[in-house]
């Protein structure tokens, strides 16, 4: 048996990561300098965790994450410790209506609120759809619009599932949220969840006869930056876009980049111009171009990137990185990480000019959340 | 007499430490004891079956010796001193 998990102590100003792997989550607590790294895990050993979440709005301090393995399906779980301890292991809280004719395979994405409404969350399910909780993640009602919606009989999983993978409410706008699924593309709602509208002008389908449907992309991961909450940053299955009008209509980004293919996307805490990817060569060959671990950055929201180097491994380096495997913590300068699917966890401290190797040698990474503790 | 389940390791947790759990009433399906095995331990049935009322595709419900999947599915008779069994699938390990 593994090691058994006690969670970590920190204080405020630490710095913590969140690592979901195909085989349990781990818990890396550094202080600011973000130099030395301890480790704690696994959790829900032998469970996959897609989905990791700290929630710090309110006063709270709240793990959250979402284990599950193929026999005995997923449950969501929360910690006030820190990991010391878990609970949720009774409950069944998540759970599609009888009669819709759908069965939760698997959380991808624990969305904490806006902060004006510390009790609100929102998850996002295989099969796709968006669930909602008002009192602070106890209970949880799949959100009608998108359960009943037109467009469900031919959104059709990507490699990786039928999942809703990106959650964006609106900071200001408690009517707008946005959300991405794979395939599916981006809804939409402005109207409180009641509604939802793909907004794909711009973004191409290139598995598909036509380029450019309505809706049936396979849209990756979306970012934003909440100071300017209209303007998103898009990795899609080919294509990197960005809309300056809540994803009404997408433009093209990929400025020098190696591949326009690829899964995860970060924006800077701190600078809204700032946006980190981790291009791969193809979809027939999922790993990072010409065997070289780079991540891009633009400070211009996407006129130009650049690679980032310094400390990776450029030569061999076979490694992937998936949709949720990168985030930034909040600091100043702000510490940039990413996981890969051969178990590395890799760190910056500074603005992801230059990389330390954080951990080696854990399973495939699937998921990597980074906070600093408040 | 009465009929039992009888539950893997990951799921005896969740039914108070008990290895086989007696069921209350006399179910006279599979489906039925698995309603009844709700009824005592919510938890385990949703581990063991989907919101749909479909058993999990890497859980194995057996009777007897026999997967329901081969014989009549959650209609499969169940009698007195029935011991039903849950195994996870080999199919599903990762």
């Amino acid at each position: 048996m593994p090691k058994s998990a006690s969670g970590i102590v920190a204080d405020s100003g630490d710095v913590v990561l969140m690592v979901g792997t195909t085989k349990g989550a781990f818990l890396l607590r550094a202080d600011r300098t973000r130099r030395s790294w301890a480790l704690d895990g696994p959790h829900f050993p032998g469970e996959e965790v897609y989905a990791v979440a700290l929630d710090q709005r309110g006063g709270r301090r709240v793990l959250w994450a979402a284990p599950g393995n193929p026999f005995f399906g997923t449950t969501l779980r929360r910690s006030e410790d820190l990991g010391a301890t878990w609970s949720g292991q009774q409950d069944v809280t998540v759970q599609f209506p009888e009669g819709s004719g759908l069965s939760l395979k698997r959380v991808w994405q624990i969305r904490p609120g806006r902060a004006s409404q510390p009790d609100h969350m929102l998850i996002g399910v295989e099969p796709s759809c968006l669930f909602e909780s008002t009192d602070g993640g106890a209970s949880w009602t799949p959100m009608a619009g998108l359960l009943n919606h037109a467009h469900r009989p031919k959104w059709t999983p990507g490699a990786g599932g039928m999942c809703l993978h990106t959650v964006i409410p609106d900071p200001a706008n408690s009517d707008r949220t946005l959300v991405a699924m794979s395939t599916g593309g981006v809804y939409r709602s402005d109207d409180g969840g009641g509604s939802w509208q793909a907004r794909n002008r711009g973004v191409r389908a290139e598995f598909l006869p036509d380029k450019h449907p309505e809706f049936g992309q396979c849209v990756h991961k979306i970012a934003q930056h909440p100071a300017r909450p209209e303007r998103l940053f898009l990795q899609n299955h080919w294509g990197l876009y960005r809309s300056t009008d809540w994803g009404d209509s997408w433009d093209d980004i990929a400025n020098g980049v190696p591949s326009d293919f690829g899964f995860a996307m970060a924006v800077h805490p701190h600078d809204p111009d700032t946006v980190f990817i981790v291009p791969l060569e193809s979809d027939m060959f999922r790993c990072v171009p010409e065997a070289k671990l780079r991540v891009f950055r633009t400070r211009n929201a996407g006129d130009s990137w650049e690679p980032m180097s310094s400390g990776l491994p450029q030569q061999d380096a076979y490694e992937t990185v998936l949709r949720d495997s990168l985030d930034t913590d909040g600091l100043d300068p702000a510490g940039v990480y990413f996981g890969t699917r051969s178990g590395r966890v890799w760190g910056s401290a500074d603005d992801g000019t230059s990389w330390l190797l954080i951990r080696d040698g854990l399973p495939p990474v699937t998921c990597v959340k980074a906070a600093a503790l408040a | 007499m009465s009929i039992t389940v009888r539950l893997p390791g990951p799921l005896r947790q969740l039914a108070e430490g008990r290895t086989v759990v007696d069921l209350d009433g006399r179910p006279a399906t599979a489906g039925a004891a698995l309603a009844a095995l709700r009824r005592q331990y919510p938890t385990v049935y949703h581990r063991i079956v989907t919101e749909q009322g479909d058993v999990r595709p890497h859980i194995n419900v057996f009777v007897g010796d026999e997967d329901i999947r081969s014989l009549a599915g959650l209609e499969t008779p169940v009698v007195d001193g029935t011991e039903i069994v849950i195994l996870p699938a080999v199919s599903g390990g990762a």
